[in-house]
């Protein structure tokens, strides 16, 4: 250990502190791999409270019939901050957060291919959110207070246009995820070069951890998707700075050009957050169940298929635009598809629980409610799928329901069994059970109260987005039950965060391997050496860490 | 429209009812605005495609969630259990072409009749004597065209029934942003785009008040951006059509209010017919009276919220676009006397 960076082991508890400067002077100049992944998980989850709180400003103004809790033009800042924080500065962040660590660890090398290029890629998210929130003090200039963007995540045109957007606040927008998403591009070329050129000897593509594999799916889907949006906004830097009339209609613009770009890019985004959740499952799920995963290679396909057919579905998104019948049909085909290799997930995880000797850790709790609430959202999914039906549940408070199913009960519970899982690697001290079930089940109901009955919601035809709604109109008993589900929620993520803080302290020592695990990187250190392994590691199968702990029974015998 | 071949109707209505009483029970209620109580022709095509998704995944939901529940809690670890792995198992083909094969098919029946319906409704020949409405999205109110005269927020339609039914077609456009038309008894929702000519159709059997509303996010007011569609039997219909085109009425009684309303900056948004006002910015004021509410239902339409719009528009609404006109007491009174004039 004495080779260690010492800005490096002071930043890690149990090791000596230095002076504070000194510690974040080695946080901001590092490009190490696991720092960088822990301060994007760090960053998303600082931007996770602040979305979280203005959810909770949504919310208190929906709790009942014509509430003035918050004006419109707040309520509707509050809308499109929150959609973009989650999206932009809390899901990317959290996600590529743990890719970045991981995936050098699991596939047995010393760091990513391009270590500047990823401190480069972490800078730029990070100042993208602080751009976004800096609209608060500087959107309007001059001439008043601060403003921030109002016109939601989607950013339809031609609302965002100079003539319906004055001031600055929609190119506060723009520019926050425009600079992001370069970073989110670099991350991307990263993780790519990193998985097809560093992995240890013996690790061919069919080896690597289903981990390494998702992730890499999830960055090529990156590339192709975040360039769309990174055009479209450039289109719309220039209409609204240099006159030019993409979608701009009083001149002959288009809008649903920008619908199209939008979604081309948006539809894939929803499967780059979402893979990634698997990515988790795919690893905690076989290690609690105490079996290999069930059907490796069809999981592989599925990820793959669902990378391609992804490219494929994004007018579901417009299928009240106005698009002709064929191409209706097509779009809700192709989304159908979708659910197939989605299917194959399910039931793979199912399998590999089947005739296993399931452990109720916490990691292994978040992931079994992951499957239900999953479940949820992919039946709700292939509702919206089926376009007549759309026209009816389109921009309604079901989609609100569904997409929340998908990124809280699907990705969220993922993230926060992930942290659970791997916090121990990062730290060397295990999360505290007792907190960790409290912050389970109080999540469970929160979120189950707050996004079920929004589906009831829609279906009395209640629309998105509306600040305020008129008493008697079916809408108020959803509401409020949706509004009380956040008491629970909030309570929730108060155990977590009280139980990351007191666990970095005074969490048990976690050892190097604590849950038993199979894949490499529970073969170093917990917290890793700078240098990950003392020497680089071979591998013969998918689970090298079970081949040393069986020799009788090798997984290479059998894959 | 004719997805009764396929989908035996009575089932699958029973079935509807049965699983979705929570939302549909206020089926007779003015207020309700329940996808699942249609009462116009592509409405019901979707609530019919509805029923069957819905009988399709929550049985898919039953089956997988008890296998689920089942696995969890036959397969937990026991407390004497001897610390040994449990047999690994790597894959079995011909277990994971079944769950791919199912998958499919489920998901080719519902590609069938997804695309079925969408032809029926997308599809379906426009009758030579249908209704011509043109609905034009403003924010945050809508203009609603009939041939010869124009009102706003409130749109009357006749009843679609019988022999002679006569189906309403609308023409969808905007003036500024995106908007949709969305009342969710008769129709599912079609945006209304600028430079873009959308079109929809309704053609509703029980005369009655259903209300809809924006539902594309349009700005500040996009939540008070109300809708409320009258449909009446075929007489009372006409009888409505030959009041609205009637000149507005110009009562001598309040040709103070009538000439502060001419002279001051109303005129170059508003219109009433017969008069210098021929704005277009804002909505037509000509049959004003004969509408319910105010400010694309912001507000009951009376001398009081009428009054207080007039005086202060961001009070009542925060966000609208039209500017307080900082008359004195008096003058408000006397404008006010005048548009109530406007029957």
């Amino acid at each position: 250990m004495a080779t260690i960076d010492p800005a490096f082991a002071s930043a890690h508890p149990g090791a000596s502190r230095t002076s504070v400067p000194g510690l974040l002077h080695g946080w901001v100049v590092s490009v190490d791999h696991k720092r960088l992944g822990l301060m994007y998980i760090a960053s998303g989850l600082l931007f996770f409270v602040v979305a979280g709180l203005e959810a909770t400003v949504i919310r208190i103004q929906l709790a009942i019939a014509e509430n003035h809790f918050v004006s419109p033009q707040v309520f509707n800042q509050m809308m499109t901050l929150h959609g973009t924080t989650m999206v932009f500065f809390v899901g990317m962040p959290i996600l590529l957060g743990f890719a970045n660590y991981l995936v050098p660890l699991m596939i047995g090398t010393r760091d990513m291919a391009y270590p500047r290029l990823n401190a480069f890629s972490f800078w730029l998210s990070l100042f993208g959110g602080l751009l976004l929130y800096s609209s608060f003090l500087a959107a309007e200039g001059l001439f008043g207070g601060g403003a921030a963007p109002d016109v939601g995540w989607f950013a339809y045109a031609p609302l965002t246009e100079l003539t319906f957007s004055r001031g600055n606040a929609t190119d506060y927008w723009n520019l926050a995820i425009l600079v992001s998403g370069v970073g989110s591009i670099g991350t991307a070329i990263n993780l790519v070069a990193t998985t097809l050129c560093l992995r240890c000897p013996g690790m061919t593509l069919g080896k690597m951890p289903l981990f390494v594999w998702i992730n890499f799916v999830v960055a090529c889907l990156i590339l192709v998707t975040i360039s769309p949006l990174t055009a479209a906004q450039i289109m719309l830097l220039l209409d609204r700075f240099l006159g030019a009339h993409f979608f701009d209609t009083q001149a002959g613009g288009s809008a649903l050009l920008w619908q199209h770009f939008f979604w081309i890019f948006g539809h894939p985004e929803v499967y780059v957050l979402m893979l990634p959740g698997f990515a988790f499952v795919s690893e905690i799920v076989p290690v609690f169940s105490r079996k290999v995963i069930f059907g490796y290679p069809i999981m592989v396909a599925a990820t793959v298929a669902i990378g391609f057919i992804s490219l494929s579905v994004w007018a579901h998104h417009m299928f009240a635009v106005g698009m002709a019948p064929a191409a209706n049909t097509f779009f809700a085909v192709s989304t159908m598809i979708i659910s197939v290799p989605t299917g194959i997930k399910i039931f793979n995880w199912l399998a590999t629980m089947w005739g296993g000797k399931i452990r109720f850790t916490t990691p292994m709790l978040f992931c079994i409610a992951f499957l239900f609430q999953f479940l949820c959202a992919g039946l709700t999914g292939i509702m919206l799928a089926c376009a007549p039906f759309d026209w009816q549940l389109t921009d309604s408070y079901f989609v609100v329901a569904h997409f929340h199913y998908v990124l809280v009960g699907g990705l969220l519970f993922t993230i926060f069994g992930a942290i659970y899982y791997w916090f121990p690697k990062a730290t060397g001290r295990m999360l505290d059970e007792t907190l960790g079930r409290w912050h389970f089940w109080l999540l469970v109901i929160g979120f189950n109260m707050t996004f079920l009955p929004q589906h009831f919601a829609g279906f009395a035809g209640m629309p998105r987005r509306i600040y305020t709604y008129g008493p008697g109109r079916g809408f108020e008993i959803w509401n409020q039950v949706s509004s009380a589900g956040v008491i629970f929620q909030a309570a929730a993520v108060a155990c977590f965060l009280v139980n990351v803080i007191h666990s970095l302290r005074r969490g048990a020592r976690a050892g190097s391997d604590p849950w038993d695990a199979w894949t490499l990187e529970w073969s170093t250190s917990s917290p890793p050496p700078a240098y990950n392994f003392e020497e680089l590691p071979a591998v013969r199968s998918r689970r090298p860490l079970w081949d040393l702990k069986h020799p009788d029974d090798p997984d290479w015998r059998f894959e | 429209m004719s997805g009764d071949a396929v989908i035996p109707h009575l089932v699958l209505s029973t079935a509807s009812h049965l699983l979705l009483a929570p939302v549909a029970h206020a089926a007779n209620d003015v207020a309700t605005s329940s996808v699942f109580s249609p009462v116009s022709a592509p409405a019901d095509s979707v609530v019919r495609v509805a029923t069957l998704v819905l009988i399709v995944t929550a049985g898919i939901f039953a089956v997988v969630a008890s296998l689920l529940v089942y696995s969890v809690v036959r397969f937990r670890r026991r407390a004497d259990d001897d610390g040994s792995e449990p047999p690994q198992v790597y894959g079995s083909d011909r277990i994971e072409l079944a769950w791919t094969v199912i998958p499919i098919i489920t998901v080719f029946v519902l590609c069938l009749v997804t695309a079925r319906t969408v032809y029926d409704v997308q599809a379906a020949p426009r009758p030579a004597d249908a209704l011509e409405v043109t609905v034009v999205g403003h924010q945050w109110w809508w203009e609603i065209r009939y041939p010869g005269f124009a009102t706003a927020n409130e749109m009357h339609v006749p009843v679609s029934e019988g022999p002679a039914a006569r189906p309403t077609f609308l023409a969808l456009e905007s003036a500024d942003v995106a908007h949709s038309f969305w009342v969710p008894r008769l129709a599912g929702k079609t945006d209304l785009i600028p430079n873009r000519h959308n079109r929809m159709w309704i053609a509703p059997r029980e005369p009655g008040l259903y209300l809809g509303q924006c539902a594309e996010f349009c700005g500040t007011q996009h939540a008070h951006m109300l809708l409320r569609v009258v449909v009446e039997p075929a007489a009372e219909y006409a009888r409505w059509v030959a009041a609205q085109q009637a000149p507005a009425a110009d009562d001598p009684d309040a040709s103070a209010g009538r000439r502060v309303f001419e002279t001051t900056a109303c005129i170059n948004c508003h219109t009433v017919r017969g008069t210098v006002a021929t704005g277009r910015f804002g909505p037509d004021l000509t049959h004003l009276m004969s509408r319910a509410t105010l400010a694309a239902g912001a507000a009951e339409m009376s001398r009081i919220s009428l009054r207080a719009w007039i005086d202060d528009p961001d009070h009542v609404k925060p966000g609208a676009l039209m500017p307080a006109m900082q008359l004195d007491d008096a003058a408000t009174d006397q404008l006010v006397g005048y548009l109530m004039t406007l029957r």
